[in-house]
């Protein structure tokens, strides 16, 4: 059977890049001892490679923004099917969703990586990755959404049916500008794995944060560079929408004492 | 062609439940000690010192914020560089129970804010020592709170421990990466990989699901 020309081609990468690594792993005494504690930790390096993690951090930022806007999109649809009366829609929705969350991102990940291009879709890794991502956090948004439609309370449908809504107009009206108050905070915890699992598309080469950080280490033999480096990128994104999640729930508490007023 | 695939991979079934005992081994040591650990933790985050918990507060902010797969490349080629030298699997033994230890600590630590203060005042007037305090009223009644989400913790760590196949240890899903290279059917050796772990969680899921049930029954919540 003939593999294709692409695939091959980044796994080979793949296997010199994790024989490089092993041999880093299995014989450390291979390579320069350098002094202990970190004492000739070199900045001048990092300063050299700052471009490359400042590209890693940029396309870490967009490939995670893009993946939580497919994450939404896949959440939506299947919290709306979740949601259904009908046993057609639903199980389907159900199984999809335990699916994925009894097994891990990187398996997931390897299945569309090696399988893909099986069904004739030989894509970039990078697109494999968004897709991996989104449809992974799209389960737990649907999850997200579906607890915050479930946690609007029963009377403010039943309000709804007596004022002679219709289904559609009780859920644009009713249900849903509720909900939307509970799902934000949930929501931009999510968006918190989202960016911490991107990491992982480093292993299917795609040049993102940990990647620039893991070309560091291999290159120069400067682990300690390299992934602190990375972590300290890694934790000023977690701060950043920590923030944004502490703000949001703040306004959002607010609210209903405004409306109540 | 399929059916040359399918003897191929039946004869990687050794290989694959080395790797199946490998997740699970890994899981289940570091999920032993992470719990103890966290739940420790957690008891120090709430016991009232500021430093204490301020202290256990950066530390689980910082394993929280950074990605599972940089804090194992660290402990993996940073700690040998002050002098400790690390095989594969303690390595990956310490990164999981780290990673679980700080976030079974906050939810332990969630679990004891939400005992009314009360109940501490009438141990306290009771007599109670600051251990039979902790042993015999907070835990008890944090416990119906920590369980959920303790569960469905326990499911995170099992597919966290995926990622240590980065650093060559070979559990299920680095089976899954070699067998590949023989089989080239990656949606056929992927599915099985899912269904191993699928296997291993899927009970735990529904245990937590379960007990979030119990508990919104034993709250008087409605169930919608």
């Amino acid at each position: 059977m003939a593999v294709p020309a692409r695939l091959c081609c980044s796994r080979l990468r793949y296997s010199l890049f994790a024989i490089r690594y092993s041999l880093l792993a299995i014989r450390p005494s291979l390579f320069p001892r350098r002094a202990p504690m970190l004492e000739n930790f070199s900045f001048r390096t990092i300063v050299e490679y700052l471009p490359l993690f400042g590209q890693g951090l940029i396309t870490t930022v967009w490939l995670s923004a893009l993946s939580f806007a497919g994450a939404l999109a896949v959440g939506i649809v299947l919290a709306a099917m979740n949601l259904q009366r009908a046993q057609l829609f639903r199980i389907p929705a159900k199984a999809y969703i335990d699916a994925v969350r009894a097994t891990p991102l990187l398996a997931q990940l390897y299945f569309l990586y090696f399988g893909l291009p099986r069904l004739g879709f030989v894509l970039p890794e990078l697109v494999v990755g968004i897709l991996a991502l989104s449809l992974n956090s799209g389960a737990y948004v649907a999850e997200i959404i579906r607890a915050g439609i479930l946690s609007i309370p029963r009377g403010q449908v039943e309000a709804g049916v007596a004022s002679g809504m219709t289904y559609v107009q009780r859920m644009r009206l009713v249900i849903l500008p509720q909900a939307f108050k509970v799902t934000i905070p949930p929501l931009l915890g999510q968006a918190i794995v989202l960016v911490k699992d991107s990491a992982l598309l480093s292993l299917i080469s795609v040049s993102e944060l940990t990647r620039a950080g893991q070309l560091l280490a291999s290159d120069r033999f400067m682990p300690a560079e390299g992934f602190i480096t990375i972590a300290a990128f890694y934790l000023l994104l977690y701060y950043c929408l920590k923030g944004l999640a502490g703000l949001s729930s703040r306004w959002l508490g607010l609210q209903p004492a405004r409306s109540s007023t | 062609m399929i059916w040359q695939q399918l003897q191929s991979l039946a004869g990687s079934y050794p290989l694959a439940v080395r790797g199946l005992g490998m997740t699970v081994m890994l899981s289940l040591i570091s999920l032993v000690l992470g719990t103890a650990l966290g739940f420790g933790l957690g008891i120090l985050r709430t016991g009232g010192n500021r430093l204490i918990s301020s202290v256990i507060g950066a530390w689980v902010d910082l394993i929280r914020g950074t990605p599972f797969l940089v804090q194992i490349f660290l402990i993996f080629f940073i700690l040998p560089e002050f002098g400790i030298e690390l095989d594969a699997f303690t390595a990956g033994i310490i990164a999981l129970t780290n990673l679980a230890a700080c976030f079974i600590c906050e939810i332990v630590a969630a679990g004891i804010r939400s005992v009314p203060t009360g109940q501490v005042e009438a141990a306290l007037a009771s007599g109670l020592s600051r251990w039979q305090r902790m042993r015999q009223v907070v835990l008890p009644q944090a416990m119906r709170i920590v369980l959920p989400p303790l569960v469905g913790q326990y499911v995170l760590l099992i597919k966290d421990s995926s990622v240590v196949s980065a650093i060559g240890l070979t559990d299920l899903t680095r089976v899954g990466w070699l067998v590949v290279q023989r089989v080239p059917n990656g949606l056929l050796v992927f599915f099985l990989v899912g269904v191993g772990y699928f296997i291993v969680c899927y009970p735990l899921i529904m245990l937590a699901r379960r007990l979030e049930r119990r508990m919104g029954a034993a709250h008087g919540e409605v169930q919608l």
